[in-house]
């Protein structure tokens, strides 16, 4: 058979399998990637000033311990994280209030009045009272939060995670 | 450059043949009614993708079940999209596959030497029809919930066994938690695994015996 000038009858079907089979794809498949990654691009404003009470509960010059719960909706379900902070009331009247979440690889660390430090038990890092790094193989200092006095409470700026 | 590639690799793998053997093989005149062989691959295989994706987000268990689908459905970007080519997918496939069978069993594609063809045919039918089954009861709504309830009570009214195969079913005595882990279970891995064995014996002696021509008025 003659070549012909026109596109033969397969060569049609072909680009026209070609096209209807990309467009298809491309229908199915770019919305499939949104839907994977979906969870990790939704950021919830979650922040909230927590109340920790009476300023006067807390010590001069002693850090305490303050615990909050915070619920957290992941997907299907509501989880409650527990967080705890280490508030200390300064002399002057200033009042810092440290994560106790170890800048490590996140254990809670613990403090040790007779050391004078926070220590993380998984791998000794200890961390000065202003939460300055001491020794061990932490990266950075202890976590700062934001705190502010109404009508002598405490309340601790949580910021979302 | 892509011409030597693809020549390397042609020499190992055989590409070429296999492309001649699965697509330029030879057919008679035929028309539309069979395309849909094809279109039914075609939805098994958009089925089994978009299968996949909602096992992403779905939990099979009674207290998860229905809030990973609203989830999925409200929550993450396009879910809507995937369960929604899912959920009309399965129903769509159900007819195709059916309309398949018809065409083969009114050209009377079925006879000698397809007889097994047909056979295979059959049992990827009734494979099919245990996806809508076993599918329905996942998203753990209220009709989902009853639909089951009664097939699966349907299947209890077959004589002396009836009541065994009922528990067999559902995994016990009630519709449960039991009763969701197998169905997701049958639904994705049973099945499909076995569809997909099914349809590559069904492929095979479609290309080594050829499709059937159109009926002729002396046939």
């Amino acid at each position: 058979m003659p070549k012909s000038p026109q596109m033969s009858r397969r060569e049609f079907v072909g680009i026209v399998t070609a096209a209807v089979g990309s467009v298809m794809g491309a229908l199915v498949g770019i919305p499939t990637i949104g839907y994977l990654i979906a969870p990790s691009l939704s950021k919830e404003a979650a922040d909230a000033w927590i109340p920790a009470g009476p300023v006067e509960s807390y010590p001069v010059g002693v850090p305490t311990l303050f615990n909050f719960n915070r619920t957290k909706v992941n997907g299907w379900e509501k989880t409650v994280n527990s967080y705890g902070v280490y508030i200390l009331r300064n002399e002057d009247g200033t009042i810092l209030a440290l994560s106790n979440i170890c800048t490590h690889l996140s254990c809670r660390v613990n403090w040790k009045t007779e050391e004078n430090a926070y220590i993380c038990p998984c791998h000794d890092a200890y961390f000065a009272i202003d939460g300055q790094i001491v020794s061990g193989p932490q990266p950075r200092p202890l976590n700062e939060y934001e705190t502010k006095v109404e009508e002598d409470s405490l309340f601790i700026h949580y910021l979302g995670s | 450059m892509f011409q030597k590639t693809f020549t390397w690799l042609d020499e190992r793998l055989g590409l070429k043949t296999i492309y001649a053997t699965v697509l330029d093989r030879k057919v008679p005149k035929v028309n539309w009614w069979f395309t849909l062989g094809s279109a039914s691959l075609f939805l098994f295989l958009l089925q089994g993708f978009t299968g996949i994706m909602l096992t992403v987000y779905y939990v099979p268990s009674p207290d998860h079940a229905y809030d990973s689908i609203q989830y999925i459905m409200t929550g993450v970007s396009y879910g809507w999209l995937i369960r929604g080519i899912h959920h009309w997918g399965s129903s769509l496939m159900v007819l195709i596959v059916f309309f398949h069978m018809l065409r083969t069993y009114f050209f009377g594609a079925y006879k000698y030497p397809r007889e097994f063809t047909w056979v295979t045919g059959v049992f990827l039918l009734i494979l099919t029809l245990g996806m809508g089954f076993t599918g329905y009861l996942l998203p753990w709504n209220q009709r989902a919930y009853w639909a089951t309830t009664v097939a699966t009570s349907i299947a209890g009214t077959v004589p002396f066994i009836g009541n065994f195969i009922n528990e067999v079913l559902r995994g016990g005595m009630d519709l449960s938690a039991v009763t969701l882990a197998r169905f997701f279970s049958v639904h994705i891995w049973w099945f499909p695994a076995i569809i997909a064995a099914l349809i590559g014996v069904h492929l095979y002696m479609v290309i080594r015996l050829g499709i059937s021509s159109v009926p002729k008025e002396d046939d």
